[in-house]
């Protein structure tokens, strides 16, 4: 899972430039099922098994795009500035590293502010790519960048940028691979343009007409000082009961948390006050589908610096495996 | 000897005056009425349908003369930001509200156009005689303001009418000046592509309503165009003003002269970057001024037709124009009409071959 | 007039925060069966009550929305044997001190809103108005039973009990929306000897209060012809005196603005008229806050009306109604059901084309 993990974090792929973590994905899953298919937004979709009598057409998405830069201007004097792609936190940008889809790397800094203890917004930051002059700058309006950060093994628990949500997308593709029979057909996708507000799992949620769906993400904890919220890293995968932009179906939660219990799998519950997840668009696709979602808990989540720990992850591949391989008794 | 038609599409007295037909009608996002009318009569010629959905969108459509058409949506928004009476107090005075992104600071002393019938109002302030020294740094709330249609008018003008500004279309140089560009300017160009249509093409213009409060009308007709991509013509704002401190202004998003803007990515949308490359090649080929809009906030229709159905692949182009949402904007005939040039080149060679690839 | 004040109380002695309607579903399910032909409930929870035209062709179909969600509050963390809350839809924080509330674990447990003492606290927060993170939930009861029996997610609702007050008004917790989900049944006790043209789908819709969750998806199941959502509205009082309000008592509001087809309004202003009742006319310049901003833009979109019941203290646990005015707006919706023929829809295209 780590050597996995480690691939797809360190693969850049921001919001609506996902072909690159699109191929890898792909290939990682080759060996288990030729049913793939890309769409209009850029979802990658995989299904597995047939619908029974006993199963439903479950959707289950986990976003596999990442937060990144967009160049805005070339300044005369070779300077890039940029625009956000998704939720970036300017302050912590300065001194980190960003590169381009095309292999250019540069140096992220930002104008003197007049007061130093104030985190300025995002206009007053740039990329130099070491260019002298607009005339030389091997980068244009339009071009992509990701952040640059590689990833670290610190044993129970790594490090590294886009952990959010390549995690999910490592949980899934294990997933994928562990799953041997199912009553369900089961459409997995790996969707596109979730920072930038969910995007890709609306069109794909539309054409997947499921019964039911899951959003696999990554979750903030409360085990730092002065955030107020349960889940805790290590604790296990976080069911949600609700965020920023959906309550969970009651029903769909009872039934995470009773085979959770069932097979002996740690967990926890989840009230998130910001943020939100594919879950929120699913739920209210065409007639809508009962919906829920599973958190993987992440320190420092939008940093270049997330936190996870290997056993939550671990124990979401059991837990979705569960939920997956059995008939569903909603109640 | 047969007439050589002009290599490129040229603007001419006859848009011109559609144009100024179009900005001098008001049509305040949720009241589009009377913009729709004037397109009705344009489009009826060259088109094989017209309908008006349920929420007021006028939806056009020029069938394809080829089997296997390409189904492809332009799609202009007819309204434009406004006012909103909300209240009435004594002798004519009305309190109202803005409907769409106006800064508060470009109301004062303005006229407008109330209601149907075009009541004239005035948007007055306190004589600065009157006014305390503190006070002239202080903005005048939209709350405090009041829309002054005259004390023998009172019964003429009702709660819930709108208003909009009474601005009067000018030409002058390369210069357009108008209220509501945003987007007359589209409406105009889609008018304009609507009358040479190449064959393989099912042309599907959708004049919306009300994105300016939120994109609506695009949303639900792209769900009844269902088509295999669109394009939206909007206009977008040109900041490329000098920064007072002198530094270099990196905050431009689009000039003027610079020909029409093509969107990387707003808040509503990332392009879909097979049409972004494609529009470039057109350009570039034809030789065509472009510029690319500086990806940031700000949004357009395709940010709801976008994600409509299975998702649509999208892409917008606006002509730039200075002072959007404000009581007068200024544009230049040349942008718009590169723009309907690159629209109409475009039309010509785009196929599903444009779109095989895999996205991005 | 009095009988439907057992009906709203009842209603007011229910839960049903959004996302967790069943309670208050049930209820209503019990009072719509004899008067719809067909009762069912969406994938999301709303309920659909159908009363079929009495004709044999096809005809256009009308969805009534009313929401039947309530605002509350959830256990986000306990900590110290107290539970932290956050709120489920809008809630003025500063109404909560000492509030009665009822916490929905294992078993009903009640629970009173309280604030950190201003000597626990330091100077720069003595005495500051209650917000979220300084107000907990003390359910008296020791630490490790409270673990038993509530767990982080547990929903809390207010405990307020609904009364009458003489005059014949209604207060109580919830009557945002449930004065409008007894409007509604009120309009279907009127229609129930009447033959209808059109198919009616009266709709207690799930999630208003969050996401329209409930509104979106049932709107783009049944795809109707026309719709009307039923919602409350500001009535003059306290706090609420300028446009954005109306008088209590003197009959419901009709929604006017971008989210409403301009043929409705005319439509519903005139049948008041015709009917000598009072009504307002409500502006609503960017949106009616309510279901229709969902129902409007679904699919190829809906043309619709929102009609509203002026309520005093909305969003706490004392708001206040006039009966009159929920009698009013179930008769208006009745007379819309009832004048609607099999023509009616050309009367919107006449107004959007003219």
């Amino acid at each position: 899972m780590k050597a996995l993990l480690q691939k797809l974090t360190e693969t850049a792929s921001p919001s609506g430039f996902e072909d690159k973590i699109r191929d890898l994905i792909r290939s990682e899953i080759s060996a288990v099922t030729s049913s793939v298919k890309v769409d209009t937004l850029g979802n990658l979709i995989v299904t597995i098994g047939e619908k029974t009598v006993k199963g439903m057409r479950v959707m289950v998405a986990a976003h596999m795009d990442e937060i990144g830069l967009m160049v805005s201007h070339v300044e005369k004097n070779g300077l890039v500035r940029f625009t956000n792609i998704g939720a970036i936190f300017p302050r912590y940008l300065s001194g980190n590293r960003a590169i381009f889809l095309n292999g250019v790397t540069g140096c992220i800094n930002n104008d003197r502010p007049d007061d130093l203890t104030k985190i300025q917004s995002i206009e007053k930051y740039f990329i130099d790519i070491g260019a002298t002059s607009d005339k030389d700058c091997p980068v244009k309006i339009g071009d992509v960048a990701a952040i640059e950060r590689g990833f670290v093994d610190l044993g129970k628990r790594v490090v590294s940028k886009s952990l959010d949500n390549r995690s999910s997308c490592a949980v899934l593709i294990e997933t994928i691979q562990n799953i041997k029979n199912t009553p369900h057909e089961l459409v997995f996708v790996f969707s596109a343009q979730e920072e930038v507000g969910v995007r890709g799992a609306q069109t794909a949620a539309y054409d997947i007409d499921a019964d039911l769906g899951l959003a696999i993400d990554v979750t903030p904890t409360g085990d730092i000082l002065g955030v107020k919220m349960q889940v805790s890293l290590g604790n296990g995968p976080a069911i949600k009961v609700r965020d920023q932009g959906m309550i969970s179906d009651p029903r769909v939660v009872r039934w995470i948390e009773e085979t959770a219990r069932k097979n002996k799998i740690p967990y926890q519950m989840e009230v998130l006050e910001v943020g939100s997840t594919d879950a929120r668009i699913m739920q209210v696709s065409k007639a809508g589908m009962f919906t829920g979602a599973v958190s993987i808990p992440c320190r420092y989540v939008h940093s270049p610096s997330e936190m996870v720990d290997m056993d939550d992850l671990n124990n979401t591949v059991k837990l979705l495996s569960a939920l997956l391989s059995n008939p569903i008794l909603l109640k | 000897m047969t007439l050589q038609p002009p290599k490129h599409f040229r603007i001419g007295k006859t848009q011109l005056t559609l144009l100024e037909e179009l900005t001098n009608a008001n049509g305040v996002s949720g009241n589009e009425k009377e913009v729709r009318e004037l397109v009705r009569k344009q489009v009826a010629p060259h088109a094989d349908e017209i309908n008006v959905d349920a929420m007021g969108n006028m939806l056009v459509i020029k069938h394809a003369k080829k089997n296997n058409p390409l189904k492809l949506m332009m799609a202009a928004h007819m309204d434009e930001v406004g006012l909103m009476i909300v209240d009435e107090d004594s002798d004519g005075l009305y309190s109202f509200v803005v409907v769409g992104g106006i800064d508060e600071r470009q109301l004062l002393s303005k006229t407008v156009n109330v209601g149907d019938d075009k009541i004239p109002g005035i948007i007055g302030s306190k004589p600065i005689h009157l006014a305390e020294s503190d006070e002239l740094h202080s903005i005048i709330p939209v709350q405090s303001m009041r829309i002054d249609i005259g004390p023998a008018n009172k019964s003429k003008v009702k709660v819930g009418d709108y208003a909009a500004f009474a601005t009067k279309f000018m030409h002058s140089g390369d210069s357009l000046f108008a209220k509501a560009l945003d987007d007359r300017l589209g409406v105009a160009a889609l008018i304009e592509i609507l009358k040479i249509v190449p064959d393989h093409i099912e042309f599907l213009a959708a004049f919306t309503v009300q994105e300016e409060i939120g994109l609506r009308g695009a949303r639900v007709a792209a769900y009844g165009f269902n088509p295999d991509l669109a394009i939206v013509i909007d206009s977008t704002p040109a900041f490329d003003l000098p920064r007072p401190d002198e530094n270099e202004n990196t905050q431009y998003n689009c000039r003027l002269d610079a020909g029409p803007a093509i969107y990387l990515s707003d808040a509503g949308t990332l392009s879909d970057p097979r049409l972004i490359r494609f529009l470039e090649k057109i350009a570039k080929e034809n030789k065509i001024p472009y510029q690319f809009r500086q990806p940031g906030g700000g949004g357009t229709d395709a940010g709801a037709i976008h994600k409509t159905r299975s998702g649509i692949p999208s892409v917008s182009v606006s002509v730039p124009g200075r002072y959007a949402h404000t009581p007068i904007m200024l544009a230049r005939v040349k942008d718009w009409e590169n723009t309907i040039i690159l629209l109409q080149k475009a039309l010509e060679t785009i196929s599903p071959a444009t779109l095989s690839a895999e996205r991005a | 007039m009095t009988e439907f004040v057992p009906f709203l109380l009842s209603l007011l002695s229910k839960p049903g925060l959004s996302g967790n309607e069943e309670p208050i579903s049930a209820l209503i399910a019990e009072k719509w069966r004899p008067l719809v032909d067909e009762l069912s409930t969406s994938r999301l929870g709303s309920l659909h009550g159908l009363r079929r035209a009495d004709a044999k062709d096809k005809r256009p179909s009308l969805m009534i929305a009313t929401h039947m969600d309530a605002i509350g509050l959830m256990v986000k963390k306990i900590e110290h044997g107290l539970l932290l809350i956050t709120h489920v839809g809008g809630i003025d924080p500063r109404i909560l001190p000492g509030q009665l509330v009822t916490v929905h674990g294992k078993r009903e447990i009640p629970g009173i809103v309280q604030l950190v003492p201003n000597r626990l606290l330091d100077d720069k927060f003595v005495g500051k108005s209650a917000e979220f993170k300084n107000l907990f939930i003390d359910t008296g009861l020791k630490e490790s039973e409270l673990l038993k029996q509530v767990q982080v997610g547990d929903l809390v609702s207010f405990a307020q009990t609904p009364f009458e007050m003489s005059g014949g008004y209604v207060a109580g917790h919830s009557l945002d929306n449930r004065a409008s989900v007894t409007a509604l049944t009120v309009c279907l006790e009127e229609i129930k000897n009447y033959n209808l043209n059109w198919n009616l789908i009266a709709v207690a819709t799930v999630q208003e209060e969050l996401t329209m969750a409930g509104a979106i998806t049932s709107a783009f199941d049944l795809r109707p012809d026309l719709a009307i959502t039923v919602d409350v509205t500001f009535a003059k009082g306290p706090g609420a005196n300028d446009y954005r309000s109306f008088p209590l008592g003197k009959g419901p509001s009709i929604g006017l603005g971008a989210n409403i087809h301009p043929a409705l309004v005319k439509k519903f202003t005139t049948m008041a008229d015709e009917l000598d009742m009072p009504y307002s006319i409500e502006t609503m310049p960017l949106s009616s806050g309510t279901d229709s901003m969902a129902i409007q833009i679904s699919a190829e979109g809906i043309p619709n009306e929102v009609i509203s019941v002026p309520i005093r203290y909305m969003h706490t646990s004392v708001e206040m109604v006039a009966m009159t005015d929920i009698l009013r707006t179930g008769r208006l919706l009745a007379r819309f059901i009832t004048e609607l023929n099999t023509e009616s829809l050309n009367f919107l295209h006449e107004e959007k084309n003219s």
